[in-house]
């Protein structure tokens, strides 16, 4: 692919107007129907944003596609062992697992022995064949909409060609967690369009882990992931995405979701390393007693950035939004967050919340905030906090006048202020993982996932 | 009288009561019929020579003036802010418009009584030994200054308070030395064209240890129909001194929507300390949005010195639009920048207005306490910027902005940006947004105080963090200005 334009966007054009056909045959239908609409809009002047825009104060989207990326339309398999990234399974509990490789749906063994009974958790082209319409009744719906659609998303819809549907019936409680592990193993940079559909029927239950790896070193990948969840009346999810990739990963994610009368969502997003990455979570809490719960946290040091954008949209009277984002900026690494809730006129009752903290702890370390509230409805009660700064003196003191060495006593300090976040996780064993995961990245263990030899130690068996 | 008669003449009397509310609260909405000179309307560098020429001007000011004019004719209207303003004709406005008057006048006796009454009925008395104890007036009517009060008295201080026109004639060198080295005239759109147009405005310098021994105010009026208000205010505090400053501005009511694009420039010297204080009271527009003026306004100051102090109290209660973001350059160690703001819009009004405050020196320190309220069917933001450069070493800066919704058809938001970029800083931000409280409300019900008032003293009560900052005269026309604002939007 040359990159003959300064405007990142076209060398993705010109390469999917080149190669339509293809595309669109290893395309599940209604991924089809999207593309053809996408393109559309993808005329000039459309263009991927960059830092003068408003939202993308420190994120160049632009730059972020700008590398001479390949997309694997021949679909080839990519050479990722799954075998070694089956060690992401957490301990002391058994989930029903799927890896997606570079964009490619991969189910375990495991997985589709024992599936329950009113889960499906398969490619779209499976679910056609399985339950025709359903994708189709419900893909773009949010993420493609007219209004507000942003341009990294409707890429996202011209070149993903499959992609992942999780539906849970109607009153069926799956009580054994579903994961999902995305991985890059690339030998050329690699652009993977990953898709993935949440539909979960009224009364419905469900968690989703997602995880991030590169197997791969020293090679540009990106992933261009764009997430919708349906949430019926009643239901509930909860998704916990966790990344944990490399510097030469980056990442830009948009997380769509419409949340159903006294339906919960909860959603717990956590950056431990990676290059950059911009996540966006735009939650409609469309019907009465609709909740949503928004956690995540940044550990970054080196250069990596990382951007987290959220959109609560309160439509509904009695809904209510509660956001908590923590960021530990370390090295040269760079923060954004900004945050919007918008109450409409409509949405009395309401109760939103959002918070930010974030610790600076070395010289060049850099973060940006914009937390922001739009309300046009006077039965409210909003809020929102933000704070940037440094450890707090007066604890450090205390723990040294205790004879904890400096840095055991920031690193303690460190774990405290990322708890909150990793208390919000409902299940326990991930709670508990999770927190070993801080606590590993905190003390700069290079083994970000612990024993999972697949994604970051560079063990000699793990290659393929 | 029979049953039906006095059925109309009780829903005449609550009609009346309705209009009182909506209407007569806007006492400063009569035309002074006083003889203007004028401008012909529309823009054009013709127009700018003719200003500078009309006041006399020095050539680097006119060059100033025109390489402003030049610079806008490349812009475009900024469109970023929550505000929907309807497209303005810049050809449609007449730049200069001066009562008429063949000199300035050298005493009071030789002032329109026109103007002086206008200034009467208004409640800023020129006549100085009415005028309030300690405090020096300068009364600027359409584009030019009429009278400033106590020069002489200030003079014997070294102080120097004067219209800008006569600045530019007495005190050259200051005025050029300072001028645009805050606000430059490439900051913005309506810098730029202000910087172009700009007619008259008060300069005052404070000499190295002087402690101004009144307050120093500027009242603003706009009369003549079919104008715009381009006013520069230029204050620069030198070393260890000190002055409080104060600044109103009201206009008639007219169904016209009037333009006023000001700059506001303050340097602050090593250890000197300056107070800006705005109550803006300027036409709003009726209740249905029609006519008001539109208040885009840019007010920066520049802490240069070490451990110098800006700070900046509004109560912005007037205006169609109100579009302004009174900002402090902390650029000396230990400078301290504040800003303190109670922005009331009722009605149609919008409002997005904040401060920025830019951390550069170290040990800066800065405090925001904003108090939104809305009623009717305004819109009313919050924006503000905290930014600390690399090198602010342990910058603080501390926000808080809380609004208050009246009514259910109204709108509050706060847009807060904050970009640290050196990790000793501490920067916390907070805002709240709710409506009053139905206990409070209730409480004061039983106590037999009636609803209306009861919004009026809670009111009070949640911005008096903000009133509590203004001088004292101000704070008493502020605290009966905000009641008389949300009359009639309660209940």
């Amino acid at each position: 692919m040359m990159n003959s334009s300064n405007n990142a966007l076209q060398q993705y054009l010109e390469l999917h107007d080149a190669h339509r056909e293809a595309i669109d045959a290893h395309s599940a239908a209604p991924m089809r129907a999207l593309r053809s609409r996408a393109r559309l809009r993808l005329e000039p002047p459309a263009r991927l944003p960059r830092k003068a825009d408003e939202g993308y104060a420190r994120t160049d989207i632009d730059a972020i596609f700008a590398p001479d990326f390949g997309i694997n339309i021949m679909r080839v398999p990519a050479p990722v062992d799954i075998a070694a990234s089956l060690r992401c399974d957490i301990p002391n509990i058994s989930t029903l697992m799927a890896v997606v490789a570079g964009d490619e749906f991969r189910p375990t063994d495991t997985l589709v022995r024992n599936m329950p009974a009113g889960v499906t958790l398969t490619s779209f082209s499976e679910a056609e064949k399985t339950m025709p319409g359903l994708v189709a009744g419900y893909l773009g719906r949010l993420a493609d909409a007219d209004e507000g659609a942003d341009t990294a998303t409707l890429l996202n819809s011209l070149l993903a060609q499959d992609g992942v549907l999780l539906h849970v019936s109607a009153g069926t409680v799956c009580t054994k967690p579903l994961q999902l592990v995305n991985i890059f193993n690339a030998g050329i940079p690699t652009l993977a369009a990953r898709r993935v559909l949440i539909v979960l029927e009224p009364g419905a239950s469900a968690s989703l882990l997602v995880c991030d790896h590169t197997q791969s070193r020293g090679i540009a990948c990106l992933a261009s992931e764009v997430t919708e969840i349906f949430l019926g009346n009643g239901a509930r999810l909860d998704y916990c995405h966790l990344e944990e990739s490399n510097p030469d990963t980056s990442r830009v994610a948009s997380l769509h979701a419409s949340v159903g009368a006294d339906a919960t969502l909860d959603i717990n997003g956590s950056t431990l390393s990676g290059g950059r990455t911009r996540n966006s979570y735009t939650v409609h809490l469309d019907h009465p007693g609709a909740q949503a719960r928004i956690a995540g946290m940044a550990i970054a040091s080196g250069t990596q950035h990382t951007d987290n954008n959220t959109f609560i949209h309160h439509h509904a009277p009695h809904c209510t939004s509660s956001q908590l984002f923590k960021y530990i900026l370390d090295g040269s690494a760079s923060g954004a967050f900004r945050g919007l809730i918008r109450v409409d006129q409509d949405a009395a009752f309401t109760e939103a919340y959002q918070t930010n903290r974030n610790l600076l702890a070395s010289e060049q370390a850099t973060m940006h905030t914009e937390p922001q509230l739009e309300i046009y409805c006077d039965e409210v009660k909003c809020g929102h906090g933000a704070t940037t700064g440094q450890l707090d003196q007066a604890a450090m003191f205390y723990m040294r006048s205790r004879g904890i060495p400096q840095a055991q006593a920031r690193m303690m300090l460190m774990q405290a202020f990322m708890a909150d976040v990793v208390d919000t996780i409902a299940i326990p064993s991930l709670r508990d993982r999770l927190r070993m995961l801080v606590e590993r990245r905190l003390n700069g263990q290079q083994t970000a996932c612990g024993d999972c030899a697949a994604a970051c130690a560079p063990a000699p068996s793990t290659q393929p | 009288m029979d049953q039906t008669d006095k059925n109309i003449s009780e829903q005449n009397a609550s009609d009346d009561i309705i209009r009182d509310a909506t209407q007569g609260e806007y006492k400063y909405g009569f035309v002074s019929d006083i003889d203007t000179h004028r401008i012909e309307r529309g823009l054009s560098e013709d127009v700018v020579r003719t200003i500078s020429r009309l006041k006399d001007e020095p050539e680097w000011l006119l060059d100033f003036r025109l390489k402003a004019y030049r610079y806008w004719l490349t812009l475009e209207m900024p469109q970023w802010a929550h505000l929907d303003i309807p497209p303005i004709d810049y050809q449609a406005i007449s730049y200069y418009a001066a009562p008429s008057a063949a000199k300035r006048p050298e005493s009071l006796d030789e002032v329109d009584p026109q103007i002086l009454d206008t200034f009467n009925r208004l409640g800023i008395p020129l006549q100085e030994q009415k005028a309030l104890a300690g405090m020096a007036v300068d009364a600027v009517m359409d584009s030019v200054s009429v009278k400033t009060t106590h020069r002489e008295a200030l003079a014997e201080k070294g102080i120097i308070f004067c219209s800008f026109s006569e600045a530019v004639k007495d005190y050259p060198d200051l005025v050029r030395r300072y001028l645009g080295s805050v606000v430059s005239y490439r900051d913005n759109f309506f810098a730029a064209l202000n910087s172009a147009v700009f007619s008259d405005g008060s300069f005052v310098y404070i000499p190295k240890g002087v402690r101004c021994p009144m307050e120093l105010s500027t009242y603003f009026r706009i009369n003549a129909a079919g104008t715009g208000q381009f006013e520069r205010t230029l204050i620069v505090a030198d070393d260890d001194s000190y002055v409080s400053y104060l600044e109103g501005c009201t206009a008639p009511m007219r169904d016209e929507n009037q333009l006023h694009a000001a700059i506001v420039e303050i340097i602050v010297e090593d250890r000197a300390e300056v107070k800006y204080s705005t109550v803006q009271n300027w036409y709003a527009g009726d209740a249905e949005g029609r006519g008001g003026v539109y208040n885009f306004v840019t007010k920066r100051g520049l802490c240069r010195g070490y451990a110098s102090k800006l700070s900046w109290t509004q109560v912005e209660t007037g205006s169609a639009i109100t579009w302004k973001y009174p900002g402090c350059i902390l650029r000396g160690d230990n400078s301290t920048g504040e800003f303190y703001s109670v922005a009331v819009t009722n009605n149609r009004q919008q409002a997005d207005t904040g401060t920025k405050m830019i951390h550069i020196g170290r040990n800066t320190r800065s405090t925001i306490v904003s108090k939104g309220i809305s009623a009717g069917r305004s819109q009313n933001s919050y924006r503000g910027l905290v930014k600390v450069a690399p090198g602010a070493e342990g910058a603080r800066n501390y926000t808080q902005c809380d609004s208050l919704l009246l009514g259910d058809r109204c709108g509050a938001h706060t847009f807060p940006y904050v970009d640290v970029l050196n990790p000793t800083a501490v920067v916390e931000h907070e805002a709240t947004t709710s409506k009053i409280s139905e206990q409070q409300l209730f409480y004061c019900n039983q106590r037999g105080i009636p609803t209306e008032q009861a919004v009026g003293l809670i009111v009070n009560g949640y911005a008096k963090e903000v009133m509590n900052k203004l001088p004292m005269e101000f704070a008493v026309e502020a605290q009966k200005l905000l009641s008389i604002t949300l009359e009639g939007s309660v209940g």
